[in-house]
């Protein structure tokens, strides 16, 4: 009996750690900030300023994601050609960059100084401390999270039913659209959710790259710092928003990706 | 290939904790620094040359250092960029009675490759970008008092160039040097240790503002003895010298 019983325990144990490490933190946001100092946080001119931006940049920059990063992580999952391994890796490089990295590689690539920096400029496309900066920051960090949960969500498609639609006459555009899309949707929205929460938390890449200003470039990660000096208190009802608007969109993709998957089911 | 990636892994872990350990022996006593940005340069070659103890820096905005001071983070020194930030700390008993050890000099910086801005009125043309510190960091309030001692429609138009709020003295510095800004406020001893990739460009007399660092010994620090004795070298003694030859100024007369 105790020689069976002991591992399920330490199982549980490892998760009960599990829980409390990562949950205390946001559980100890919502316990310091009562619901009044939330309402009222919001209402402080900075805070909207910076939610409102926050949710455009994200929303522009998985857009991006989803309309680029779509194809591409079908072409990767569907195609087996040399230095594949290779192209996969580079892609998902961003996954392991710190924030700092990102922000001074956007810097040396598309800064004034850049590699491609003065061509940008030629184009009258300035990037650096933009709100277009911003979603350019968004983008690079987060597209490697929907790139890689979508390549394995085509992978892992039933090769047959792709098979059946080609030699049903689809053409490839159609079977991509009409079968692989739809069949890959939950796929698809968990990337995006991944894509998109990654995207409203980012900091660093923001900070070096795009700078910090209130309406332009203060997203609300950079607005809760700045205000950790000053008004603590503001700061954790800040963070308590973001909590619960990050909590909100994961919420949502799960039960639209739920409903998606119905509706593939029956058609 | 795939039993010799863990190997790797371990021989890099060993060589990186190696490298550690070599420098800090376990007789010497560890003593944490939280500093303004600003003082990075001065302070890492004064920690080099401190015998008392192994000292080890937290850069970062002051006002960012004290925050976590009041939420409990003891360090063994705090040092500021004002003295503000170490009176307040000290009024609410964080910290034991601050001593001013230098001042400095707000000037406008900017890149050295830079044609825009020759000077402080080149700030007030459309499309000049500018960084400042945020309100709450030192540089970014004493770049506020500079602004606000200037005529009113140059202020204006210079805050109206404003593109960036840094939280530190490092964010606006990395800004210009990357040629991302064109302009910011930071002190003169940024551009001096920005060795050449920046120019100062002097601010008129009367628009400066009185720059004077605060350094105190955290309540409840570990290391109190050597606290005091780091503070004393800053105060005359080596950590003076080196904050000559960063280009600090003696502290201001009150």
């Amino acid at each position: 009996m105790s020689k069976r019983g002991w591992f399920p325990l330490l199982l549980m144990a490892s998760l009960a750690t599990v829980l409390c490490f990562l949950t205390l933190p946001i559980v100890a946001i919502f316990v310091d900030t009562s619901p009044l100092a939330l309402l009222s946080s919001l209402h402080e001119e900075g805070a909207l300023e910076a939610l409102r931006l926050s949710i455009v940049c994200s929303a522009i920059a998985v857009v991006i994601i989803v309309l680029v990063g779509t194809p591409a992580a079908y072409l990767l999952a569907s195609r087996r050609f040399r230095g594949r391994a290779t192209l996969v890796t580079l892609i998902e490089l961003p996954l392991v960059l710190p924030p700092a990295v990102a922000g001074i590689g956007l810097l040396a690539a598309l800064g004034p100084n850049g590699l491609l920096g003065s061509r940008i400029e030629d184009a009258g496309i300035n990037l650096v401390l933009t709100t277009a900066g911003v979603v350019v920051a968004l983008t690079f960090v987060s597209a490697p999270f929907f790139l890689r949960q979508v390549q394995s969500a085509f992978e892992a498609l039933d090769h047959t039913w792709l098979e059946a639609s080609r030699t049903l006459g689809a053409s490839e555009s159609r079977t991509f659209l009409a079968v692989a899309i739809p069949t890959a949707g939950p796929g698809l929205i968990s990337g995006l959710a991944l894509a998109w929460g990654r995207a409203l938390g980012e900091f660093g890449a923001t900070l070096m790259f795009a700078g910090s200003f209130r309406g332009i470039t203060q997203t609300v990660p950079l607005a809760i710092y700045q205000d950790f000096s000053t008004d603590f208190t503001g700061a954790l009802s800040l963070s308590a928003v973001l909590v619960a608007v990050s909590v909100a969109l994961l919420l949502s993709v799960k039960l639209l990706s739920g409903a998606e998957w119905l509706g593939g089911a029956a058609r | 290939m795939r039993t010799r990636w863990p190997v790797g892994l371990v021989v890099l872990i060993l060589v990186a904790a190696g490298c550690g350990s070599e420098s800090g022996g376990a007789s010497e006593p560890t003593l944490t620094v939280s500093a303004a940005t600003s003082l990075k340069n001065a302070f890492t070659a004064y920690g080099k040359e401190f015998k008392q103890a192994e000292a080890t820096f937290s850069f970062a905005g002051s006002d960012e250092l004290a925050a976590q001071i009041q939420q409990g983070v003891k360090p063994d020194v705090f040092a500021a960029a004002n003295t503000k930030l170490p009176d307040q700390l000290f009024a609410k008993g964080l910290v034991k009675k601050p001593k001013v050890f230098a001042g400095n000099r707000l000037v406008l910086a900017v890149s050295a490759n830079n044609a825009r801005v020759a000077s402080l009125r080149d700030l007030e043309q459309d499309g000049v970008t500018v960084a400042i510190g945020a309100p709450s960091v030192p540089v970014g309030a004493y770049t506020r008092t500079v602004l606000g001692k200037l005529p009113p429609s140059q202020s204006q138009a210079i805050k109206a160039n404003v593109r960036s709020e840094e939280p530190d003295v490092g964010g606006i510095v990395g800004k210009l040097s990357t040629d991302a800004a064109d302009a910011g406020f930071v002190y003169i001893s940024d551009v001096r240790g920005a060795g050449g990739r920046l120019r100062a460009i002097e601010l008129p007399k009367k628009a400066q503002p009185s720059v004077a660092y605060g350094v105190a010994v955290v309540k409840g620090a570990k290391q109190p003895k050597q606290a005091e004795a780091f503070i004393d070298g800053l105060v005359s003694g080596p950590g003076q010298q080196e904050l000559k030859a960063a280009g600090f100024e003696p502290p201001p007369a009150e």
